[in-house]
């Protein structure tokens, strides 16, 4: 007797989907870590039951879930210790105030746009880091 | 030696000292004076072998083969007859005298190393021209002559006189050396050769298609090379140069070559009527203009300057009569005396401290500060005065009975007009020669007031030159015999006719100066003028560099001054004003030429500047301003980037299942 297919891809489909929100929607980035992992299980399941559903002779399936398995492990580990190096340093792991690869807004455009000639413009990523991140998460 | 070899040497030598002269000048200063005397002067000695062996015989001719051109081959040709080889003794002569007096003129002058080569390297290309028997190695002389005119007018180049009359003098000879080369090119075309004894041969067998076209485009070349109007306003800015290299430029090289090369060509010429005509037609303008303009000129040499003019304009007549022998001759002789002329003002400027005729005529006793050159200039102004025996009354009667000749009809192939032209023209200047030589004369040597600077007796390598050169000026009219035979064969001798009317027009135009000049001194004293160079004691050079930098200050014009005592301004009356400023020519070629160009120059600097520097300035703007909006969208926010990433994806899904389905 076999499970209808029908059952695990929706309910790979719903972890899938619980995983997207957490990452797009959730500040704390131990929540998001796990959202990643809630998806990875939902594509675990698939595997799984494909393998099943197709009765695969390798059961490559299985074997691919073991490797996923192993990975996201390691995965998590990583993701872990960097969100716990980043609390320490900044005393938050919230993910959206983590903005300091945000484009230097428009001060210094204005200004590079009075200046004709290009020479100056290496100068300008080095300009005051500190006030363009107050500036964008305020 | 073979007469080819000698012959061939005579240009080499003064090329080599320039080289050497250029090159060691400035390393071994001691070398400079003997390599810029020596070769000129053994050139002078090999061009007058040249002369004896060849001796107006049958013309030395040899030619090699530069390179194979695939069409007209291009010779190192050799072609001496009668006129290549006096006219080359005469080069050789001023040439060396010119080198020896600027030992003296320019002994302090730190430029005198590469002053030197390249006066060695302009008698070189003169030489060139002179022996050249390939248009095209003609051509090349021409145009190196061009250049160093350009270089040596421009000697003094921290003034800004000197700097626009070598710029101008090199413009002005350029426009005219354009339809000189197509001339050339068309030339070559219709004789299938640029040798020039190929060329006489197929004009005298009538072989020349376009005779009139060619005539015409080479007289352009020849109207800028030697100063004939309407191409002549170089010369008298030339004067910005110094001294010796107006001599050189004046008396042999350089305005000599245009006449030297129709002489040489004047069968080509002589084929076409029209061409004739148009020749008289511009020597005659050129002569009587320039001769009232010399009558009204203040700068002493540009008043000789105006002179060459004039004289070229009797040379270019008598080749618009057809009579190249009469036209050699006057070159010949007006080479001797101008070059004295030249020089000696070079002395007189010296000693004066000034290039004024107007100060000049407000100094005592300068005649007695420089005799050599009172009794030198005396002769050769009168040689230029054509009053005779001086040599320069020969060459001019030689001229004028040969537009005599012409206008009697007595000449087959040349229009009668012409000759009534050049006649009518020519005798009009023998009368305003004469009266300008008499108005420079009793300016620069008979002045009252204060008494002249005396600043030592002048270098004897300035006045020995004087001498030497005096000898043709004064004598030279004794060869009118003997050069028949070195030319065309026809007589030069005076007839009587001219002579009496050239004569006596040219003393009525010396007793009416002396006339206007007795009623106007008295005036000199109540108007005081003057200013002498600062340096007094420097040499030639500085001294002149001085007087020519502070003339415009001082005199409000570089050209004239506004003197109530000058015979000049009583003899010309309401004409003086315009004559003095060359008849606003510079003025018509300032509203004609210069400001189009300059207008073109400011619409293309506006096109670049506005336009395309916009297009420019717009492609590197477009892509910033792109840039900018899509960096917006770089907010940090790791989670915006995924959601974007997410809705991409589902974009790109739909779109991939629809497509699929819709293609199935």
């Amino acid at each position: 007797m076999h499970l209808h297919l029908a059952y695990p891809a929706v309910l790979a489909a719903l972890l899938f989907c619980v995983g997207l929100y957490g990452v797009l929607a959730r500040r704390n980035a131990i929540l998001v870590l796990m959202s990643v992992e809630l998806m990875l299980n939902a594509v675990n399941l698939n595997l799984v039951a494909f393998d099943v559903w197709l009765r695969d002779s390798l059961h490559a399936g299985q074997a691919l879930t073991l490797f996923v398995i192993a990975i996201a492990a390691a995965e998590i580990g990583i993701g872990l210790a960097i969100v716990l190096a980043v609390y320490r340093n900044r005393g938050t792991s919230a993910v959206d105030a983590l903005r300091d690869t945000a484009e230097p807004s428009a001060p210094d455009e204005s200004q590079e746009a009075q200046e004709p000639d290009d020479s100056q413009e290496p100068q300008q990523s080095q300009q005051s880091p500190q006030s363009q991140k107050a500036e964008a998460t305020a | 030696m073979t007469t080819t070899t000698l012959a061939v040497l005579v240009p080499l030598l003064p090329f080599l000292g320039a080289a050497a002269g250029l090159l060691l000048g400035r390393r071994i200063p001691g070398l400079v004076r003997p390599l810029a005397v020596l070769p000129t002067l053994t050139a002078l000695v090999l061009a007058v072998l040249v002369a004896v062996r060849q001796g107006g015989d049958r013309p030395v001719d040899a030619a090699t083969e530069l390179t194979p051109t695939g069409s007209v081959p291009i010779e190192l040709a050799l072609h001496i007859d009668g006129f290549a080889a006096l006219v080359a003794v005469l080069v050789g002569v001023v040439a060396s005298c010119v080198q020896i007096y600027s030992t003296g003129y320019l002994r302090d002058d730190p430029r005198y190393p590469s002053y030197a080569a390249l006066v060695s390297l302009f008698t070189s290309a003169m030489l060139l021209v002179v022996y050249s028997g390939d248009l095209m190695v003609l051509l090349v002389g021409w145009e190196i002559m061009g250049i160093c005119s350009y270089f040596l007018v421009g000697h003094y180049w921290e003034t800004p006189e000197a700097r626009a009359a070598s710029l101008k003098a090199f413009l002005v000879t350029k426009l005219g050396d354009v339809p000189f080369l197509i001339g050339l090119f068309a030339l070559a075309a219709d004789a299938g050769s640029f040798r020039v004894t190929t060329i006489l041969a197929t004009v005298a067998d009538g072989g020349l298609d376009h005779p009139t076209l060619i005539a015409l485009l080479l007289l352009a070349g020849v109207a800028g090379k030697s100063a004939q109007f309407p191409l002549h306003t170089w010369l008298p800015d030339a004067m910005a140069g110094p001294t010796p290299v107006s001599a050189l430029i004046h008396a042999a090289t350089m305005v000599a070559a245009g006449v030297y090369f129709v002489a040489r060509l004047l069968p080509v010429f002589a084929a076409s009527g029209a061409a004739l005509v148009v020749l008289a037609v511009m020597a005659a303008v050129t002569m009587a203009g320039s001769a009232l303009a010399a009558l009204a000129q203040d700068d002493i040499k540009r008043v000789l300057a105006y002179s060459t003019i004039g004289q070229l304009g009797y040379m270019t007549g008598a080749l618009a009569v057809g009579d190249r022998g009469a036209a050699v001759f006057h070159l010949l002789s007006h080479g001797a005396f101008k070059a004295l002329l030249f020089l000696t003002a070079g002395v007189i400027i010296h000693a004066a401290g000034t290039n004024s005729l107007a100060a000049m005529s407000r100094m005592k006793g300068l005649r007695d500060r420089v005799p050599d050159a009172y009794w030198t200039m005396t002769v050769a102004l009168l040689a230029l005065a054509a009053i005779p025996p001086f040599s320069g009354f020969f060459s001019k009667e030689a001229v004028l009975g040969a537009a005599e000749h012409t206008a009697t009809g007595h000449a087959a192939s040349v229009p009668t007009a012409a000759g009534w032209i050049v006649l009518v023209a020519g005798l009009l200047t023998a009368l305003l020669t004469a009266a300008y030589a008499t108005r420079l004369w009793l300016l620069a040597f008979h002045g009252r007031g204060a008494d002249a600077p005396d600043h030592g007796k002048q270098p004897l390598a300035m006045t020995a030159v004087l001498w030497v050169l005096a000898v043709p000026s004064l004598a030279f009219g004794t060869a009118v015999g003997v050069l028949p035979d070195w030319f065309d064969g026809r007589s030069l001798s005076p007839t009587l006719t001219t002579s009496v009317l050239g004569t006596g027009l040219a003393f009525g135009g010396a007793l009416v100066t002396y006339g206007a000049w007795r009623h106007t001194t008295a005036l000199a004293a109540r108007v005081p003028m003057g200013a002498v160079a600062v340096s007094p004691d420097g040499d030639g050079g500085q001294v002149e560099a001085e007087a020519i930098a502070s003339h415009a200050p001082a005199y409000g014009d570089v050209a004239s001054a506004h003197d109530p005592a000058d015979p000049g301004r009583l003899l010309l009356g309401p004409l003086h004003r315009h004559a003095a400023a060359g008849f606003r020519l510079d003025a018509v070629y300032a509203a004609l030429f210069v400001r189009p160009v300059q207008a073109a120059a400011r619409l293309v600097r506006f096109l670049d500047r506005e336009v395309v520097e916009t297009y420019v300035r717009g492609a590197g703007t477009a892509p910033r301003w792109l840039g900018t909006a899509v960096r917006r969208a770089q907010t940090g926010n790791v989670q915006t980037y995924l959601s974007a990433l997410l809705a991409g994806t589902v974009v790109l899904a739909v779109a991939a299942v629809l497509v699929a389905t819709a293609g199935a």
